[in-house]
């Protein structure tokens, strides 16, 4: 288990290979389906997107409303490939690293590995747990998206996978080989 | 003729839709639990080991085991000799779901149209099946499905002449295709013969079935053995990062086809298994 301080440092996200298990902590801000779209949208419009990516991590998660008290609610990771139209894109604007569930585009698996980037993937359905490792969420932009809005996370010890290192290898196409009968 | 209130089935949906979402059904948590046993991926011994972790936090804290709580499916099994008083059975089911997602701090995750994508914010509407029984009584099942399994579904029409071995070849073939997405280990409704909407009407209605139950006929138990030992062949694995738990479990729904005609469709399931059913 590796332990990881947010945002990445480029020698770290060169230092991780496909299949290490890692624990984040630090800042991390949350975009979905609807929120990349705007983002991009402004991007092409030329007006500035409202959280700087370059060298940030992007968690794909739209929690639940947190109950009385509760710092979120439940947030586990979406699937990653209804983002793959956009990442590309994301990657150009320096994002270093992607935190989801599920493969990966050919083309995105490309991208990150010209970039030098990172995606990690999370447990699925494990969003009670996943929570608890969230300290702090703070509303950032596009609050009519609801659960789609961007949020500024702070994050301790968030368990994650490498599932595509910056040199392109890609656990969803060659994780299973091991185990085919 | 007997009665029953409107009023009585939106509080048991609303009810039935924020239990489920906290606790999943315990045999999926306890087949996953039985699958660490056979496990030989390390990684995929570390899912599933966060997966049972999740779902007692999530009982134990009555909060959502996933952040997707899902499209709210219902199945009305409506007695012929009852009658609903005090409103549309339909709203009754949805003003449950309105009731449920709100006090239950479940996240509304449904669009009013799926070209205009307005968030409704209260997960209505539901997915509502009807069905007319025998009896006086209303038997209603709840699921909250989500979308990264729902997503992964399939239905085709095959050849009859693909017959058995096509049925199985389509379904391994598929499930490798989706790897991770689903959020495997899954379970998977099949519904083989009818029509194309009769096929996706029973597929659904399969993930109803109490897990791992066989399907009554020897004929389909055995090939819903079969295809679950395929799928587990594959190498999958928990979240699709390679190991030997695939699939939880296969349930298998027939019915009667046109002479040329062999329709399947394959429901996903996640592990975030929610389900419920009362008998009003």
């Amino acid at each position: 288990m590796r332990s990881l301080d947010l945002p990445l440092d480029s020698e770290v996200v060169e230092s991780l290979s496909m299949g290490d298990m890692c624990e984040l902590s630090g800042v991390l801000y949350t975009a979905r389906d609807a929120a990349h779209k705007r983002m991009l949208e402004d991007a092409a419009r030329g007006e500035p997107l409202p959280i700087d990516v370059a060298g940030q991590v992007l968690y794909y998660v739209g929690p639940t409303p947190p109950k009385p008290g509760a710092v979120i609610g439940s947030a586990g990771p979406t699937t990653s490939g209804r983002m793959d139209a956009y990442t590309p894109r994301m990657l150009e604007l320096g994002l270093t690293g992607m935190i989801g569930k599920g493969g990966r585009s050919p083309a995105v698996v490309e991208a990150i590995a010209e970039h030098r980037a990172v995606y990690f993937a999370a447990i699925g359905g494990t969003a009670a747990l996943l929570a608890k490792r969230i300290k702090e969420v703070e509303l950032i932009a596009y609050e009519d998206l609801g659960t789609e809005a961007i949020r500024r996370l702070v994050v301790e010890k968030f368990p994650v996978v490498v599932a595509v290192d910056s040199r392109g290898k890609d656990i969803f196409a060659e994780g299973y080989k091991a185990f085919a009968k | 003729m007997r009665t029953i209130d409107a009023s009585e089935v939106t509080s048991r949906i609303r009810e039935m839709s924020i239990e489920s979402n906290y606790h999943v059904d315990p045999a999926y948590v306890r087949k996953v639990e039985e699958a660490k046993a056979g496990e030989t991926s390390s990684l995929g011994l570390m899912v599933l080991d966060q997966i049972t972790e999740n779902a007692a936090l999530a009982s134990a804290e009555r909060v959502p085991y996933c952040q997707d709580t899902g499209v709210s499916i219902v199945f009305a099994e409506i007695g012929q000799d009852v009658r609903i008083e005090g409103g549309l059975l339909e709203d009754a089911i949805n003003e449950g779901i309105r009731r449920g997602y709100r006090d239950g701090y479940l996240r509304g995750s449904v669009v009013n149209d799926p070209l205009r994508r307005v968030n409704t914010k209260d997960n209505t509407p539901a997915v509502i099946h009807y069905r007319v029984v025998e009896g006086d009584r209303l038997k209603l099942y709840f699921a909250a499905k989500g979308t990264g399994a729902e997503n992964m579904s399939m239905a085709r029409m095959l050849k009859p002449s693909d017959g058995r071995e096509g049925v199985i070849r389509t379904i391994v073939d598929h499930v490798f295709n989706s790897g991770g997405n689903p959020c495997p280990p899954v379970l998977l409704g099949v519904g083989l013969g009818g029509s194309i909407e009769k096929a996706a009407l029973q597929a659904k209605w399969a993930l109803f079935r109490e897990l791992g139950a066989p399907n009554p006929d020897p004929l389909v138990a055995e090939l819903e053995g079969d295809i679950l030992e395929a799928v587990n062949r594959t190498g999958v694995g928990p979240m699709g990062m390679g190991g030997d738990t695939t699939c939880i479990a296969v349930h298998v729904e027939t019915y009667a086809c046109h002479i040329g005609a062999l329709p399947i469709c394959v429901n996903v399931e996640c592990h975030a298994h929610r389900h419920a059913e009362v008998v009003l």
